[in-house]
């Protein structure tokens, strides 16, 4: 499997990363070694085999549907890049 | 007495309790060792040094009321990926510059809930993306260790953590938090000479640490002793209700444990860790390691791993794919840096090309692909069920063997610049570290030897889930054995 140029934009695209023109060429040749090297995978033969997500081996613990949390909008806003009174601000999102 | 600056843990401790010296004396002699070495070595990006100063005197009032804990007066450095509450958090990226956290995170909480003293943060791979702090926004970081033959070279310290490391091994600092996703406290702790700890998935808190890969990051300590690490993982260590996959399970005295020896104990050697261009020295040190370990009564048992040379290739689908996920909150819009845009989409678009570097941005792409409909199937979901088989290599061999003994990188640290033109040939550095973390089992780096050009190299003890206990008495018998007391050029006082 090998990226064109088009798959190279629609990924940008999906991860929100703005890709000049000029650096296509650069990633598509980046992206498509990391997933040849990747190919050796196939080699494998995972029939039957049941997928693992992680790393963690116990049961998730459960804990009341509570706030136990909260009441600070300054220090939640201290960090943001543009605000407008309790709220974060965005540019003009609908006419 | 010897300087402050080149006392361990344990010794420190010792000298606090005798009151030899003050914590602030302890404090004053690690931040005057920062200013002079930090604008070269570039361990730091941020010096705490009025915090440091408040927490040490903090410490003085503790020890003369006679309240001494694990780390009363401790100095350490903490990697920028701690969100430290009111002290920057950068993460080595250009897009959380502006991050001041009004939190901190559970493991830098527990080391000051013992006291410790945080002398500032330390640099690294940007988001912890590297094997050589090469990708840090923030600069590179000098390992302080230098080839014998060509001493005026730069040499990495190894990544992700680098600058943790750097720190320790310059005597900048007593230890350090570092945090191994891949092998980034590992490998730059075989780097630098040092110890480096990963414990057991779930053993340390992930909450307020800056997330990479959220089934494979592991928190954990920097020490220039076996001993010394086993105190800070005390101390890091511990159930956290905040993160809902660390375990409740009881923390033991691993300082205890380092005393226990390793008689009777089966030590295996993975037959896939060998390979033909493995260099001879690390072969030769491998070998003498297990020698060691057989001379103070282990008993060494050949074993298979039959997935380990896939874990590089699995890793690097399913790392990517939860960081991709985990960086999609890096937005511009409540926190870290902003670029404007036409409309809210180009203000994402442009804030996130320009605040991410190259490394982190292909990671994420790469990492959008193997998610994305019409792929998932056939590199996300394949990449999992081959991490199954690789737990279970780890599951069959650990019935019949108590630890593993293998080298923990491929070389001993490389120079500025090397491996940079090839994205693969950097990812390498971590073909023995790797499957450790997509196991979640537990593993430390000791220093065991030098290579021919004077610079340290490093064996990893391997061991069972939650059991730490046996890692720290293997490591410390190897650590015992080799009488590692080589130093780097580079050093406080040195």
């Amino acid at each position: 499997m090998s990226l064109d140029p088009a798959t190279i934009r629609r990924i940008a695209s999906l991860a929100r990363i703005r890709v000049e023109e000029h650096e296509v060429e650069t990633l598509q040749t980046e992206l498509n070694s990391i997933l040849g090297w990747i190919e050796q995978l196939n080699e494998v033969n995972v029939d039957g085999v049941e997928p693992l997500t992680g790393g963690a081996r116990m049961a998730m613990k459960m804990r009341d549907d509570v706030v136990t949390d909260g009441g600070y909008p300054e220090k939640v806003l201290a960090n943001a890049p543009d605000r407008n009174g309790d709220f974060f601000a965005v540019p003009k999102v609908v006419e | 007495m010897s300087q402050l600056t080149d006392l361990t843990i344990v010794q420190a401790r010792d000298g606090l309790r005798a009151k030899d010296f003050t914590a602030e004396d302890l404090t004053l002699a690690h931040l005057s060792a920062i200013e002079a070495l930090n604008p070269r070595l570039n361990a730091f990006i941020t010096v705490s040094h009025s915090q440091a100063l408040d927490q040490a005197r903090a410490a003085d009032k503790a020890l003369a009321a006679g309240e001494q804990l694990a780390l009363t007066g401790i100095p350490l450095a903490i990697k920028d990926l701690f969100c430290t509450a009111g002290v920057r958090t950068t993460a080595g990226s250009k897009i959380l510059e502006p991050f001041v956290p009004p939190y901190e995170s559970s493991v830098t909480a527990n080391l000051l809930r013992d006291g410790a003293v945080f002398l500032g943060k330390a640099n690294l791979d940007e988001f912890a993306m590297g094997s050589s702090n090469m990708t840090s926004a923030y600069g590179p970081v000098e390992n302080p260790w230098k080839r014998r033959q060509d001493a005026n070279a730069v040499l990495v310290p190894g990544g992700s953590s680098g600058g943790s490391a750097a720190a320790v091994a310059a005597r900048l600092a007593m230890g350090a938090t570092g945090t191994d996703t891949g092998g980034s406290i590992r490998q730059p702790a075989s780097f630098c000479g040092l110890v480096g700890v990963k414990p057991s998935y779930g053993r340390c808190s992930r909450w307020g640490v800056v997330a990479f890969a959220s089934s494979l990051d592991h928190p954990g300590p920097f020490a220039r002793t076996v001993r010394d690490g086993a105190i800070l993982l005390g101390s890091m260590a511990g159930h956290d209700p905040k993160d809902s996959t660390s375990a409740d399970v009881p923390v033991p005295d691993y300082e205890a444990a380092c005393a226990r020896g390793v008689k009777g104990l089966r030590i295996g050697v993975p037959a896939e860790y060998r390979s033909d261009d493995m260099p001879g020295e690390i072969e030769a040190l491998w070998r003498q390691g297990l020698d060691w370990l057989r001379a103070a009564g282990a008993e060494i048992v050949d074993v298979s791993l039959p997935h380990t040379k896939y874990g590089l290739a699995t890793y690097y689908i399913v790392a990517p794919a939860e960081a991709s996920s985990n960086l999609a909150r890096y937005d511009g819009v409540r926190f870290g840096s902003r670029r404007d845009g036409e409309d809210l989409r180009d203000l994402y678009e442009r804030t996130r090309a320009e605040g991410f570097g190259p490394e982190v941005r292909r990671r994420i792409m790469i990492g959008t692909y193997v998610l994305s409909a019409g792929y998932y199937d056939a590199y996300y979901l394949r990449a999992q069920k081959i991490r199954a088989l690789i737990l279970k290599d780890f599951t069959d061999v650990f019935a019949h063997v108590d630890a593993l003994l293998t080298p923990t990188a491929p070389s001993a640290a490389f120079a500025q610049g090397e491996n940079m033109d090839d994205p693969i040939k950097m990812y390498l550095n971590d073909v023995f570290t790797v499957p450790a973390n997509l196991a979640g089992v537990p593993a430390i780096s000791v220093p065991a030897g030098l290579d021919a050009n004077g610079l340290p190299l490093g064996l990893q003890v391997i061991g069972k889930v939650f059991d730490e206990e046996t890692v720290f008495a293997v490591a410390a018998e190897v650590e015992r054995a080799a009488g590692f007391t080589a130093l780097p050029s580079i050093r406080a006082g040195g």
